[in-house]
């Protein structure tokens, strides 16, 4: 079948512009003031220009109704590609022909101004959409009846709840109706109902017979809506194909972590004459190393330093944070003394305890209780996946941690 | 235990694997793509398609400009009529009596508010759409439309306050009975020359303020002393007859003198008028171009 999107060679280079020299003085960063243009104007320049590609040669097809999914981690250029596509920013290189209505949505509620009211909003984000106001007037009804917002209508929004701003945002976007679809991680926002929400509507897009092009770290969702799958990395198509092979590729290979740091250098390892570390890892209990974990693995994290004094009373404390920078548990070692020497440690997170997500480890080395010798910020990261689901629930199970419980259900009649 | 945190969770549609469903009603593809991305592309017939496409939102983004401006002020849209209102007074005291600046043979008043209307516009005008590109960063780095569209809305809006303004100057006239004659007619041309000027300039100069966050900053100063080498509050005849030609170098002189001469009864310039005009074209042409060139690496570096 003819491809409704074709995509050839394409590239994307960013310049990192950074200066020759720092200003030291008042009057060197004024003499730097006065020649910065006028060495534009004799176009002699010396500023370093680095560049960097977010995308190289990406080529693929989209045939007409397919739902393709993107993925990768962050900064694999998902978002540039998605860019490329909406005409938001040029490539450099390369070409890609659609043959088809666009619309995209990188974000919910562009163009969102707090002191209109929701039902002006409602009429700025559609034409900010590509919506003519026929179409608006037409659709207005159902975008306010998916919004729950009939009694809010004429309200500010700056005075609606973030919730609220969402659900109108998300209940115009979702009535675009072009042939090509592109969405970014839009649900990644809202309450677990909201997703619940944008995941159905993404269904029924798709089922319409309409292009899709969706980018998520929300490997359950790409599972339940694409049939074909794309793995970038470093700008480039690593992979792509029948959605669940490239998925189950990207999470064996796919190294989202720092799992593991050592420092062989007893002179420049972090730490003082006290104590000095050498080595910090997170690893999962009972599996190969380069196994996933998932929310049922056990984790292990270790610790190993160097010891100088005999006398001093130490302990760790050790930080754990999700994305989002909350702290979700804070753990310690009880303050003891140890012989010079290699001293080693480690602490295990139990299985079905942390929700999926990615976490940072920060480790703080006290000395007597009380003085902070180290503190480390994201020393260690790892990802948490979700394990395979039964039923055909997909939204993010709320809350910061996801212990199983023992659930005893009876039927009494 | 599939029971999920929310209430019902049966709401969702199953969706199963690998449903396709493209066969249901495969669309005719075109044989032409509708779009095409490619690096450096050159300005084509498309583009212009798509301004006219999205009409629609220079209609929205006027009204937006419009409706939040005066919002959350006491005297509303009263604001479009206090400021050229306050300033004809100012300059009537200062350079009509007090300097005894000459007026040709219309009262002092009247005479400056029929040049401060226009020239409040355009001021405006090139104010706030020089400064909307970069105001609108949140927009350009989201969604795609031809980026034009945000510059010539800040004029349109500009056009709301210069219509309400203008039924000040009518009831001026009335005040001062003025005889109202067929040079009125010209009033139409002049707002359209006014408005293209100020979109070629506001156009220029937004998308220079992306890159060069200096023009945020030269503006101010820029249209000041922008009003002081046109004939907004004295009459170029108030120069030396050989220096005059100077002034009509600036296509504000043939635009704020062509208000007066139609408002007035006056004879038209029509020779400073065709420079104004000429003036206008060139730079809303070099502004598009360099507009279009500049567009590329907006999102990129707004």
């Amino acid at each position: 079948m003819k491809p409704i999107v074709l995509v050839k060679n394409l590239g994307k280079q960013y310049q990192i512009g950074t200066r020759e020299t720092g200003y030291d003085t008042l009057r060197e960063s004024l003499v730097q003031a006065m020649r910065a243009p006028m060495r534009r104007l004799r176009g002699t320049s010396k500023r370093n220009v680095e560049t960097i590609w977010a995308l190289k040669n990406v080529s693929f097809e989209v045939a007409p109704g397919e739902v393709l999914g993107i993925i990768g981690r962050n900064g694999a250029g998902k978002s540039t590609l998605l860019k490329v596509l909406s005409r938001i920013t040029e490539p450099s290189t390369g070409r890609a022909e659609l043959y088809g209505r666009v619309a995209s949505l990188l974000e919910v509620g562009t163009g969102f101004h707090p002191e209109l009211t929701g039902r002006e909003n409602v009429y700025l984000n559609g034409a900010i959409l590509g919506m003519s106001k026929a179409e608006i007037d037409r659709k207005f009804d159902q975008i306010v009846a998916f919004a729950e917002l009939e009694k809010f209508l004429d309200t500010p929004v700056k005075r609606y709840s973030s919730g609220m701003y969402m659900r109108l945002a998300f209940a115009v976007s979702s009535h675009l109706e072009p042939e090509i679809l592109i969405v970014d991680e839009v649900l990644a926002v809202g309450d677990a109902a909201f997703q619940k929400k944008c995941l159905g509507k993404m269904g029924e897009v798709a089922k319409a017979g309409r292009t899709v092009i969706f980018v998520s770290h929300n490997m359950t969702a790409i599972r339940s809506l694409c049939q074909r799958a794309i793995w970038l990395d470093n700008g480039e198509i690593l992979e792509s194909g029948e959605t669940n092979s490239v998925i189950l590729n990207y999470i064996q290979r796919g190294a989202f972590a720092t799992l593991e740091k050592t420092w062989e250098d007893s002179v420049t390892a972090p730490g003082d004459e006290t104590a000095r570390l050498r080595y910090v890892s997170v690893a999962p209990v009972g599996q190969e190393p380069d196994e996933p974990i998932t929310i049922s693995t056990a984790i292990e994290m270790r610790v190993g330093f160097w010891n100088y004094q005999p006398d001093a009373l130490l302990n760790f404390s050790v930080v754990l944070y999700n994305l989002e920078g909350v702290a979700i548990f804070n753990t310690g070692s009880s303050p003891r003394s140890f012989p010079a020497g290699m001293v080693e440690g480690s602490f295990v997170i139990p299985g079905n305890f942390l929700n999926d997500g990615n976490y940072t480890i920060r480790l703080l080395l006290v000395k007597d209780t009380s003085i902070p010798l180290l503190d480390l910020h994201d020393l260690l990261s790892f990802e948490v996946l979700d394990s395979e689901r039964s039923g055909n629930w997909y939204g993010k199970v709320l809350g910061a941690v996801r212990p199983k419980f023992d659930w005893h259900l009876t039927a009494n009649n | 235990m599939g029971i999920s945190t929310t209430d019902d969770p049966n709401a969702l549609p199953p969706m199963t694997q690998g449903t396709r469903v493209a066969n249901l009603e495969t669309p005719q593809l075109p044989n032409e793509p509708l779009v095409t991305i490619e690096a450096n592309r050159a300005w084509s017939i498309s583009e212009l398609h798509d301004l006219w496409a999205f009409r629609e939102l220079l209609y929205f983004l006027t009204w937006r400009d419009v409706k939040v401006r005066y919002k959350q002020t006491e005297l509303g849209i009263a604001w479009a009529i206090i400021q050229p209102l306050l300033t004809m007074l100012i300059f009537t005291l200062f350079f009509g009596r007090l300097a005894g600046v000459p007026s040709d043979n219309v009262p002092y008043p009247i005479f400056a508010y029929a040049g401060l209307l226009p020239w409040t516009f355009f001021a405006n005008a090139i104010a706030n759409s020089g400064n909307s590109l970069v105001g609108s960063a949140n927009l350009i780095t989201k969604v795609y439309f031809p980026r034009m569209i945000i510059p010539g809305a800040a004029v349109a809006a500009g056009l709301v306050d210069f219509a309400i303004g203008f039924v000040i100057l009518v009831v001026l006239m009335f005040y001062y009975g003025i005889a109202f004659g067929w040079g009125l007619l010209m009033l139409l041309p002049l707002v359209l020359l006014t408005t293209l000027l100020a979109t070629g300039m506001g156009m220029w100069l937004s998308g220079l303020n992306v890159k060069y966050r200096d023009v945020r900053f030269a503006l101010p100063f820029l249209i000041q002393l922008w009003m002081f080498v046109s004939p907004v509050i004295y009459p170029s005849s108030f120069l030396p007859a050989k220096f005059r030609w100077l002034l009509w170098l600036n296509p504000m002189t043939g635009i704020i003198e062509g208000y007066r001469s139609s408002l007035f009864g006056l004879h038209f310039n029509w020779s400073a008028l065709a420079t104004s005009a000429t003036i206008t074209f060139l730079l809303l042409g070099y502004a598009a171009y360099s507009f279009r060139r500049m567009e590329k690496s907006f999102a990129d570096i707004v």
